[in-house]
């Protein structure tokens, strides 16, 4: 196990160079293929000399000067037929200068993953981007985590790459009338990661969930004024610190309600309250802060017995404001049953039965079983038990269905 | 964009698993297609033990039992769903029952493009 974790940690570190020397490689091409290009050849070249000539005294220097050197003379190829020369020779001398002093090798990573998750890229392809050029996970990986062929991931991380270099988005941190909505689609992507590595619990998700984290932590440090940051992490860090407990010893699904809260992780939950308490405490108050909040008033509920109900409900309600989600008007109805009895929540349900995201949303049809079930309606629950079953992805979570629908006939 | 969802039976396991639970997963499974916009219902086969395979080789043609090829899992029916991406293709795949006991193999459908054939 102490050896394993050794082995992470020392990728954790190689990691870190990965993201560093990329971002600062592709920032002035906006080639981000071609930097990777140049960073592999620079880390084939380590394995093939390192272990005879030993570790340089500055590996992340020797990266740099290697790669650079691929670099310039792959933009030299190109650009040879074009009046190129003279910006070739421009960057060159700005890269030579940082290799000869690395630590000042700027951490453009920022930059780089405000390009990946520009508006301009598609949306569902900007998460695996950042995981790929900040972390430089393969495509393989990549694929297997969103579930999707391993040659389709590859294409279209080729395509959104292109996307980078010809639509002219720029490797910069976006001025402060753009930043606020240019951020959200940073924190969505990461938090994207998150959620594919939660809902997975096969025995490779959790990385990605933890990959997730990693990222988080790291647009913390690089923009610790920003409270949506801070409130996304905490957000994750909540979630995370209920693994755990979320299946039992036979697999199957915990509801929250019915976890052992001695499992769950009491260091990460004290991070994610101070990272909630910093973020609340200054600036407004936006999606991740209010989510966090609320997994914030389960966690009080949960441990200290006290009744948060009536907060959950108003936090739901700032947040129905803000997203006009009905993904969070469901949650809402759930909290206004426990205040307000389950024929509220259902007269709430029903002021979002129509929106067609909803008849395919497993969440939807659960939530509804469950409420007609409280108001002794056996029939109608059992029909969206088994809607809800049919729309599982999930083995443990379509378990449990079952085992609500089974239960309707017995109580 | 339209698929076809070919579902494939590792037949073996698919007699080995609990039935009643089995057509139960299935008849909620069916339930969600119907309820689902632009998907129709599937064709369920008889097993591949029942298939006949015909093929003709310049003016010689062959009757045999059996499917075309004999492989672990085998062709066992299909359903149809139309999504606007992949990732929606692939969770409708997960949801099948089917997938527990062979797989799916998700086929986008053919549109005919202007200037004919591709």
């Amino acid at each position: 196990m102490i050896g394993n974790e050794a082995a992470r940690t020392a990728e954790r570190v190689a990691r870190e160079s990965y993201g560093r020397l990329l971002a600062f490689l592709a920032a002035r091409t906006r080639d981000v293929a071609g930097a990777e290009d140049a960073l592999s050849e620079a880390f084939a070249a380590a394995l093939r000399m390192w272990p005879a000539d030993g570790v340089p005294h500055n590996p992340d220097a020797w990266l740099l000067t290697v790669a650079r050197r691929r670099q310039t003379d792959a933009l030299r190829r190109r650009q040879a037929r074009s009046a190129g020369e003279e910006h070739v020779k421009l960057m060159a001398e700005e890269i030579e200068d940082a290799a000869g002093n690395p630590a000042e090798i700027p951490d453009r990573r920022l930059a780089l993953m405000f390009a990946c998750a520009h508006p301009a890229i598609e949306r569902g392809m900007r998460a695996p981007l950042i995981l790929q050029t900040i972390l430089g996970l393969t495509a393989i990986d990549i694929a297997a985590a969103f579930l999707i062929p391993p040659a389709t991931m590859g294409q279209r991380l080729v395509r959104a790459k292109t996307r980078i270099r010809e639509a002219g988005i720029p490797f910069a941190v976006p001025e402060k009338d753009e930043l606020p909505e240019r951020l959200d689609t940073v924190l969505d992507a990461i938090y994207a990661a998150y959620t594919k590595g939660w809902a997975e619990m096969g025995d490779a998700a959790p990385e990605l969930a933890e990959e997730a984290i990693w990222l988080g932590r790291l647009l913390v440090s690089l923009m610790p004024d920003e409270p949506e940051a801070k409130g996304m992490l905490a957000l994750m860090l909540y979630a995370e610190a209920r693994r755990p407990a979320r299946r039992d010893a036979t697999g199957a699904y915990v509801p929250l309600d019915r976890q052992d809260v001695g499992l769950w992780d009491h260091e990460q939950l004290g991070l994610a309250e101070q990272l909630l308490r910093q973020a609340s405490s200054g600036g407004p108050t936006g999606r991740f802060q209010l989510e966090a909040a609320i997994q914030s008033a389960h966690t009080a509920r949960r441990m200290g017995g006290v009744d948060t109900w009536p907060a959950i409900l108003a936090l739901y309600g700032h947040l129905e404001r803000l997203t006009g989600s009905p993904v969070v008007t469901l949650n809402r109805a759930m909290a206004l049953a426990e205040t307000e009895g389950a024929e509220a929540a259902l007269a709430l349900l029903d002021t979002i039965a129509s929106d067609r995201r909803m008849a395919q949303y497993q969440p939807y049809w659960a939530a509804r079983g469950h409420l007609l079930a409280r108001t002794g309606r056996k029939a109608e629950a059992h029909q969206a038990f088994t809607l809800a079953i049919g729309l599982a992805t999930d083995n443990a979570v379509r378990h449990y269905l079952q085992e609500q629908a089974a239960g309707l006939a017995d109580g | 964009m339209r698929y076809m969802m070919l579902i494939h039976h590792d037949e073996p396991a698919l007699a080995a698993a609990d039935q009643k639970q089995l057509w139960q997963d299935y008849a909620a499974f069916n339930e969600a297609l119907s309820k689902a916009e632009g998907a129709e219902s599937g064709i369920r086969l008889e097993p591949a033990a029942n298939a006949t395979t015909v093929r003709t080789t310049g003016d010689r043609t062959e009757v045999l039992d059996g499917p075309y090829a004999d492989t672990k899992e085998q062709f066992a029916g299909y359903f149809f769903i139309d999504v606007p991406t992949l990732e929606d293709a692939v969770a409708w795949a997960k949801r099948c029952p089917s997938s527990r006991y062979g797989s799916i193999e998700i086929r986008p459908v053919h549109v005919p493009q202007p200037g004919g054939w591709k």
